[in-house]
């Protein structure tokens, strides 16, 4: 056998890796090189332009729907998070008791379900609510993103707790701490980079959601997604570029952040 | 006096109610918002459409025959709704090939950066990573600028002169499949890397040493070793494929309808919410099946290498 053979070789192996990592970029960079462009025609290039990242920061109709994506992002994510770590605090480091498996299934349930039934579902549950209390407002999307983000936030927190024992703070009780002192003290500053991770990865899928959005919103109540979905469906500008270049930048910055904060150990 | 045993007792209940407590904002929320509304949709699904949208509260299997029956409105004769059974099969084979498709691209894919030094293969995840947590429409938008008739790919095989005219690869089938194979991709790499990152490759060596092939290798050893990956992705892929929106709503240019088109339709001009309901638990149904058949699958492999 050759000298220098590897036991990690197979024949072919890299050059279909190649080819993913070159076709999971190349659309997204054709795209974003068409933002700049002058022309008003996506098939042709006319040299370089911002006009279409002007045009669409004076159109109220993206401003309000960005606006309104970030409200409801932001809400559903502090909530979720909030809710998840309860629940993960709930759910871990323990003996099995009675319900913690019911628990994980609970939790998990919406990541089971196309979000086409999820968004069907939501779609009769609150239009009988709001036929009940007259009330068409925002809280139905807020309540809705916020049940889909928890078993995001719930899988870094977890993961997070699952890493720390109970020495720490078996330690602080032996002190005489309280167990919201010890909780405040001990056990939140540790699963603090858990927490933040959950906040990121809630705020980023509340933000990508297209379809539960789609079914839930009442009129008027567009997030940038939706708004982006109607635009396409109507025919493509290069303003759908420039909109979705700095949707983008955001996505990236936020999951750059991500990774960094999941990834460091103690 | 309680002995030691009643009060270790009384603190064991009580950390299971604490626990409970904690627990319930989430379960509540998810209840609320996600789990009990799926039992109205069964509950819709056996009554009567209303005139103008939503229901009458009347008993009626009318909407469960609709979705594979349809009702000649002469001789009240019932036949096989022709429509619905095409895009029952159209999902589900669009599902099954965007699933073999994202299988065979990612498995290498998970396996050259699994075999990666330590350090570039977190830069290898970042890479497959960023695509992840990017937003699906905006994806499912990249590929269609590159498809479209004026797009990349046709200008550059009509440069080259390979083609005359532009090939129709938007509206069609197939551009409903590069789509879903396209923003799919990622949930299949990821799983299997994580079941690659812990294969043990002294057992590859001891393949090699005992005279198997490459494909053997493959075949016998690693694959076996990371099928609980291999699964879980084939899951990750096939549930949303099968109930896709954006992706057929975006590419496939209202013709081309999948199961999720079709559901929307009924509560939009097809007013006929109890069928869009009995719609929408049938998928779910096929979605079950699915994970009926992952985790009996997974506990099986679990035991054989666990």
């Amino acid at each position: 056998m050759a000298k220098n053979f590897s036991i990690k070789h197979q024949p072919g192996f890299t050059a279909i890796a190649a080819t993913c990592f070159i076709v999971l970029y190349l659309p997204i960079i054709v795209l974003v090189i068409y933002a700049f462009n002058a022309a008003s025609s996506t098939s042709e290039w006319g040299g370089f332009s911002l006009k279409w990242f002007q045009s669409a920061w004076q159109n109220t109709q993206v401003v309000d729907a960005t606006l309104r994506s970030f409200q409801i992002g932001s809400i559903a994510a502090v909530l979720s998070t909030t809710f998840a770590t309860m629940a993960a605090l709930a759910t871990t480091r323990t003996a099995p008791y009675p319900g913690l498996t019911f628990k994980y299934a609970a939790i998990n349930q919406p990541l089971m379900v196309p979000e086409i039934v999820t968004g069907v579902a939501l779609l009769i549950f609150f239009s009988r609510i709001k036929i009940f209390t007259g009330y068409s407002g925002i809280g139905y999307l807020i309540a809705a993103h916020t049940a889909f983000c928890i078993p995001f936030a719930y899988l870094p927190i977890r993961a997070r707790l699952e890493n720390m024992d109970l020495t720490l703070e078996r330690a602080a009780a032996d002190l005489y701490a309280t167990p919201w002192k010890t909780f405040r003290r001990i056990t939140l500053p540790l699963l603090w980079p858990g927490i933040l991770a959950g906040l990121m990865l809630a705020f980023v899928i509340s933000l990508d959601d297209v379809v539960i959005t789609e079914f839930v919103k009442s009129g008027g109540q567009d997030t940038l997604p939706t708004y982006m979905l109607g635009q396409i469906r109507r025919g493509i500008t290069p303003e759908i570029n420039a909109i979705s270049t700095a949707f983008l930048l955001l996505s990236v910055a936020i999951v750059t952040l991500f990774f960094f904060v999941s990834r460091k150990r103690d | 006096m309680a002995t030691a045993e009643e009060v270790a007792k009384a603190a064991e209940r009580r950390d299971v109610r604490d626990r409970w407590l904690l627990s319930a904002p989430a379960l509540l929320v998810i209840f609320l918002a996600a789990t009990g509304p799926l039992l109205i949709v069964l509950v819709y699904s056996f009554l009567t459409p209303g005139p103008y949208g939503d229901v009458k509260w009347q008993f009626s299997p009318e909407a469960w025959i609709a979705v594979f029956l349809e009702r000649d409105i002469f001789d009240d004769t019932l036949s096989a709704a022709a429509a619905h059974v095409t895009i029952f099969l159209r999902s589900i084979k669009l599902s099954v090939v965007t699933t073999i498709a994202t299988l065979v691209l990612g498995f290498p894919t998970a396996y050259f950066m699994a075999t990666r030094s330590e350090k570039t293969r977190d830069l290898w995840l970042f890479l497959i990573t960023i695509p992840f947590w990017t937003n699906l429409l905006i994806r499912t938008f990249a590929v269609l600028q590159i498809i479209r008739n004026e797009g990349i790919v046709n200008s550059i095989l009509l440069k080259l002169g390979i083609i005359s005219a532009p090939i129709q690869i938007l509206y069609t089938d197939t551009a409903i499949l590069i789509g879903m194979a396209y923003v799919y991709l990622p949930l299949m790499v990821l799983p299997i890397y994580a079941s690659m990152e812990k294969l043990d490759f002294r057992l590859v060596e001891a393949g090699y040493d005992l005279y198997a092939t490459r494909f053997q290798v493959l075949r016998r050893i690693i694959f076996p070793l990371v099928k609980p990956g291999v699964i879980a992705g084939s899951i990750l892929v096939f549930i949303p494929a099968l109930g896709a929106y954006v992706t057929p709503s975006v590419l496939g240019g209202g013709k081309n309808m999948m199961l999720s088109n079709l559901i929307e339709l009924q509560f939009g001009q097809g007013r006929n919410w109890p069928l869009g309901s009995a719609l929408s638990i049938a998928v779910m149904i096929i979605v079950m099946v699915a994970l009926l058949a992952y985790v009996r699958n997974a506990g099986k492999s679990g035991v054989r290498h666990g």
